[in-house]
């Protein structure tokens, strides 16, 4: 009986130190005050499709892209659905100066026009103490087309060619798989082609995503221009999927819009997607890491 | 009888005392570093994360790591994002976390400084998966601190985290881990 109290006991010290291994040793220096956490990956890239994107480029990231469209689908099976071209195409560079400073040079076939862009995030939304519901980001631009002078009527002021964006993109990753964004745009061009047109229209443009796997999305593009000054003007639309490979991002699209910058896009949109008046397109970034991380 | 009763007294009394002198000696840190290396044909991969929790029981050998996933910092930007997005899904899963104990824990002795290879034994915990891991390690005994210190190999595919067949050649299955800590008294 003595004997069996004297095992009991080293049963019970042996049980205890047993259970010292199992304890959550980890909980004792653990802090659980929540951080604050930003929210990161809202889009796969910097444009849903043709607009800039709430998303920014981490300091130090140079993003090539080169944009292209292809000829209209309905050409149909003579031209390839579009594929024999004319094609559109706009090469870009964008660096990343901060996390909430990017800067941009692009230039199009189309009218030969070059762009530059400044965008700035105000917010970026994050969870946790001082939470913020959204991401807010500014941008503005600057168009100059420099091909050949068409308009004999008038002398070729440097000015006349020179047109401005900008836009307040307010977005918001509402789950790890949607994201969607409002983009409301003033574009003002110094020079329009009839007297009775607004040198300044103005746009309200909403985009989306929807991860379909971790590597895929799907994404659409939109916007409504209000005051456009051609009745042959439909709003730009377009729709994608984005697909991610190492240090690409592919984003194969249709859509009714020729032109590649913001300018183009919400004024000179002619074709329609009613008719299937619309290219297939895609975006090619390629992210090189320029400056060195510690 | 008399001798018979005093035997079971004696034990719990010797017991006992055992436990109170060497009284629950924890060791713990919350800026250990973790490194992690991925060599593949093409590309060499490194992160590094130096906000790791780690705590030591020396009385049992217990030894405890977390880390968050959003703390490993890459070279480049873009590995950062696809690690965290594509690979170890950083917002379903935070935190690793490793649970084991040091099986020849009681050939160190904790009271003065030396230099001990252990054996650790236990529990990783990565993208939600649970896997048993044993590797050696050093733990080095200093005048009031321990550094303790482990370099080991897992396998990407043990985890649940797939390598696309385009990127096979940047990112390899075989991820060597090396962990660095310099353990302070826990004083509570």
């Amino acid at each position: 009986m003595t004997i069996r109290t004297s095992l009991l006991l080293v049963l019970a010290f042996s049980t205890a130190s047993a259970r010292a291994q199992d304890e959550d040793l980890l909980r004792s220096v653990q802090d659980s005050t929540p951080r604050k956490e930003y929210v990161t990956s809202a889009f796969k890239s910097s444009r849903v499709i043709m607009t800039h994107s709430i998303e920014m480029l981490r300091p130090g990231v140079l993003d090539f892209r080169i944009l292209h469209r292809f000829g209209p689908v309905n050409g149909g099976a003579r031209e390839l659905f579009g594929l024999d071209g004319p094609a559109s195409v706009r090469l870009g560079l964008d660096y990343g100066i901060s996390k909430d400073f990017t800067v941009g040079l692009g230039r199009s076939t189309y009218l030969k026009e070059l762009d530059a862009f400044l965008k700035y995030r105000l917010i970026q939304q994050a969870t946790g103490p001082r939470a913020a519901p959204l991401s807010v980001v500014l941008a503005g631009g600057m168009t100059v087309k420099t091909g050949r002078w068409t308009d004999p009527s008038r002398k070729d002021y440097f000015s006349s060619r020179v047109g401005y964006y900008g836009q307040l993109i307010a977005g918001r990753k509402f789950s790890e798989r949607f994201t969607l964004q409002i983009v409301p745009t003033i574009v003002h061009q110094n020079l329009v082609i009839n007297n009775a047109d607004d040198n300044d229209i103005f746009a309200l443009g909403a985009g989306a995503r929807l991860k379909v796997s971790k590597r895929v999305a799907l994404t659409a593009d939109y916007h409504h221009v209000f005051n456009p000054n051609s009745p042959f003007f439909h709003d730009p639309l377009s729709l994608g999927i984005d697909i991610e490979t190492g240090g690409h991002v592919f984003q194969l699209h249709f859509t009714n819009a020729v032109g590649m910058n913001e300018r183009v896009y919400l004024n000179e949109t002619y074709n329609d997607w009613g008719k299937g008046d619309v290219q297939f397109g895609f975006n090619i970034s390629r992210a090189f890491q320029l400056k060195k991380r510690k | 009888m008399a001798h018979q009763t005093i035997r079971p007294v004696l034990m719990a009394a010797l017991l006992s005392a055992s436990c109170l002198t060497a009284t629950a000696q924890r060791y713990f840190t919350k800026s250990g570093h973790i490194d992690f290396s991925s060599k593949a044909a093409l590309e060499n991969i490194r992160a590094v994360n130096k906000s790791v929790t780690c705590v030591l029981d020396t009385k049992t050998g217990a030894v405890q790591f977390s880390v968050l996933m959003k703390g490993f910092s890459f070279e480049k930007a873009l590995m950062q994002e696809h690690f965290n997005e594509n690979y170890v899904e950083s917002d379903k899963f935070p935190k690793a976390e490793f649970r084991g104990t040091i099986t020849n824990n009681g050939e160190i002795d904790y009271s003065k400084p030396g230099s001990y290879t252990v054996n650790v034994k236990g529990l990783l915990t990565i993208h939600g998966v649970t896997k048993p891991v044993e590797t050696s390690g050093t733990i080095q005994v200093g005048d009031g601190a321990i550094q303790a210190s482990a370099s080991f190999q897992v396998l990407v595919s043990d985890y649940r985290i797939s390598i696309p067949a385009v990127v096979r050649d940047n990112v390899s299955n075989t991820i060597r881990i090396q962990v660095s800590t310099r353990l302070e008294p826990l004083s509570k």
